[in-house]
């Protein structure tokens, strides 16, 4: 007999008090993977601080400055890690499964496009940065995102009843390289010193400076979180096709719009706040079904956490490797994961 | 009993099924026959709800099916695809308990009776065995008689629980519960395919499962099915009991093939020798 090769045989659930016992193990484990990562990124960097001080309530905060570096300083940048990379992830495996194609990635859909040539926008024109102060380029990212949302949605549901994937896929492809040469154009036309800025904006940054940010892209966020709740059983049975789905009573269509939807609104927010922070979306899913199987229930909340944890820990080497200048966090997520990954791909074959 | 009334169907402005009538009794065992492009493959999905007839009605026991909520439909019809594809690694397991899906809340697990129902099914599937292996790694023949086990798991009430009342209000003990398969030989070697057979002729026989299976093999089906609908160019050429239907006459109408049908001695199946093309 063949033994089962990619998944780890021991890890299934063999009953069914096991799969929710295992459903509580991963939101918990994964969950505290994310918090301590929260939690140990903003103790390191130039200035070091001591975690019980942070918390000694016995110092007015006024004069903590180990908590003022602690929560004003360094959390903000944390908790974007956090949120980018969550979303980033969790984005990747709804688009991953909606797609039936373990190659799509929270940018395959064009979304990521539409978001950069907004940013772009912003920062070559610069005129409504007046209007905007330091949220125009945020703003207008996540307008890009929508807009691109709303051409690749329409493109995919004008024709037939349905949501065609492969429409949405090769409109997603096509949309992403006409973005891409009008960001080159738009580029091509601008001064250096902006042309830097704009190439910086895409190498990903979660420098926030506050809490701000994250609160308006937790809007955004929040939405599409409580969407991902509520699809991972659907997104088990859509990967067996749209039929199969469909006579098994999934209303196909709704689950293929709500995934689609929910998926480009958290990348959009993601993109919005930390610039397009690539491999996340498409390393943490593949890692996650390496560790604990197919079944969404237990892959969307694993790779919610594992993204959140591995994009604050990419921040802090993007920060710390090469003191005091910084590295693009995107780099590092490339850097750091890709070996990584082509590594368990050869282990585990 | 479901039953197809003077059904038909076009996809954009190409008409496939003309004016069809199909009626496929409780407990029957109905073969759909017909060349390539006949349109055997739009019945089936009009047939299992994928489908909204342009003109006529589907019913199951005297409901319109377009009008069943999904869920309630997925309890009583369920498809065998030609083949399953799947992008990421379930174990078999997994897969079977994707047939319980019609009889789960939104946030509910599958509970022991599930997994009981899982455990049955693979059994009456003969793939038991296959239980924590990976879908992926499965041969065709394995392949196809795990996602047979998960469509029959879409049948299965739990013993005492609530959820097969609000099936239909006129539910009575033995409502007809369809297994569609599509091509379900096509993929298989000789052993397997009898085997298939051998196994849908079993479902049909102890758990009263109907079965549509839609088939190019003329030999598959005359030994199998009690009733055939042979179909050329979205229309119904021929139907009945397979001894009435199957002639030399209707496989040159339907196929342009001159063969020679005959009953073997052994089985006392009808037998089709292809001989010419006419």
């Amino acid at each position: 007999m063949r033994e089962a090769t990619a998944t780890l045989p021991a890890l299934h659930p063999v009953s069914a008090g096991d799969l929710r016992r295992r459903i509580w193990l991963v939101q918990v484990g994964f969950g505290a993977l994310a918090v301590a990562a929260c939690i140990g990124a903003p103790l390191v960097g130039p200035t070091t601080i001591s975690l019980r001080q942070v918390f000694d309530t016995t110092i007015p905060f006024g004069q903590n400055v180990d908590a003022q570096i602690f929560f004003i300083a360094r959390l903000p940048r944390a908790f974007a890690g956090a949120l980018v990379g969550g979303s980033l992830a969790a984005a990747g495996v709804v688009l991953q499964a909606l797609l039936r194609n373990p190659l799509a990635t929270p940018f395959t859909l064009g979304v990521s496009a539409g978001a950069s040539l907004g940013a772009m926008l912003v920062i070559t024109l610069g005129v409504p940065l007046t209007l905007l102060g330091s949220a125009a380029v945020p703003v207008a990212s996540f307008a890009g995102a929508l807009g691109a949302l709303a051409i690749v949605y329409f493109l995919a549901t004008m024709r037939r009843q349905g949501l065609s994937t492969l429409v949405l896929l090769l409109a997603g492809v096509t949309l992403n390289s006409l973005f891409s040469a009008i960001i080159l154009f738009v580029q091509y036309l601008a001064d250096p010193s902006q042309t830097l800025q704009s190439v910086r904006w895409v190498m990903g940054n979660l420098d926030v400076g506050s809490y701000r940010p994250l609160v308006w892209a937790l809007g955004p966020m929040g939405l599409a979180f409580v969407a991902f709740a509520r699809l991972p059983r659907a997104l088990n049975l859509l990967t067996l096709g749209a039929d199969s789905a469909a006579v098994r009573g999934i209303d196909v269509l709704r689950t293929q719009r709500v995934a689609f939807l929910s998926a480009s609104l958290a990348t959009g927010a993601a993109v919005a706040v930390g610039g397009p922070i690539g491999f996340i979306g498409i390393i943490v899913p593949h890692l996650v079904r390496l560790l604990v199987g197919a079944d969404h229930r237990l892959v969307l909340p694993a790779s919610i956490g594992l993204g959140a944890a591995f994009l604050v820990v990419c921040d802090v080497a993007a920060r710390t490797v090469l003191s005091p200048m910084e590295l693009p966090v995107g780099v590092i997520t490339a850097m750091l994961g890709g070996p990584f990954f082509l590594w368990l791909l050869v282990r585990n074959r | 009993m479901l039953h197809a009334e003077h059904v038909s169907f076009s996809y954009d402005a190409r008409p496939v099924l003309h004016d069809i009538d199909v009626s496929v009794p409780t407990g029957g065992l109905v073969g759909v026959l017909g060349p390539n492009g006949s349109g055997k493959t739009t019945l089936l999905k009009l047939l299992a709800g994928l489908l909204p007839p342009a003109t006529g009605h589907i019913t199951l026991d005297d409901l319109d099916i377009t009008a069943m909520d999904r869920r309630m439909l997925a309890r009583r019809i369920a498809v065998v695809p030609q083949e399953t594809e799947l992008a990421f690694d379930y174990s078999v397991l997994e897969i079977v308990l994707m047939g319980r899906y019609p009889h789960l809340q939104t946030f509910e697990l599958e509970g022991p009776a599930d997994l009981e129902i899982a455990r049955r099914t693979l059994a009456a599937t003969g793939t038991a065995h296959l239980e924590q292996r990976t879908f992926r790694t499965l041969s065709g023949g394995e392949k196809q008689r795990v996602v047979m086990a998960s469509a029959l798991a879409q049948f299965e009430r739990v013993p005492g629980a609530s959820d097969g009342q609000d099936i239909a209000p006129d539910e009575d003990a033995n409502p007809t519960r369809v297994l569609l398969l599509d091509e379900p030989t096509s993929s298989l070697d000789l052993s397997f395919q009898l085997a298939t057979a051998t196994l849908i002729a079993e479902l049909n026989r102890t758990y009263r499962t109907t079965a549509v299976v839609c088939t190019h093999d003329l030999n598959f089906a005359a030994g199998l099915c009690r009733d055939l609908v042979l179909l050329r160019d979205g229309r119904v050429v021929a139907s009945g009991p397979t001894d009435e239907v199957l002639t030399p006459d209707t496989i040159g109408a339907v196929y342009d093939v001159e063969a020679d049908v005959h009953r073997h001695e052994t089985t006392q199946h009808l037998t089709v020798v292809p001989l010419a093309r006419l």
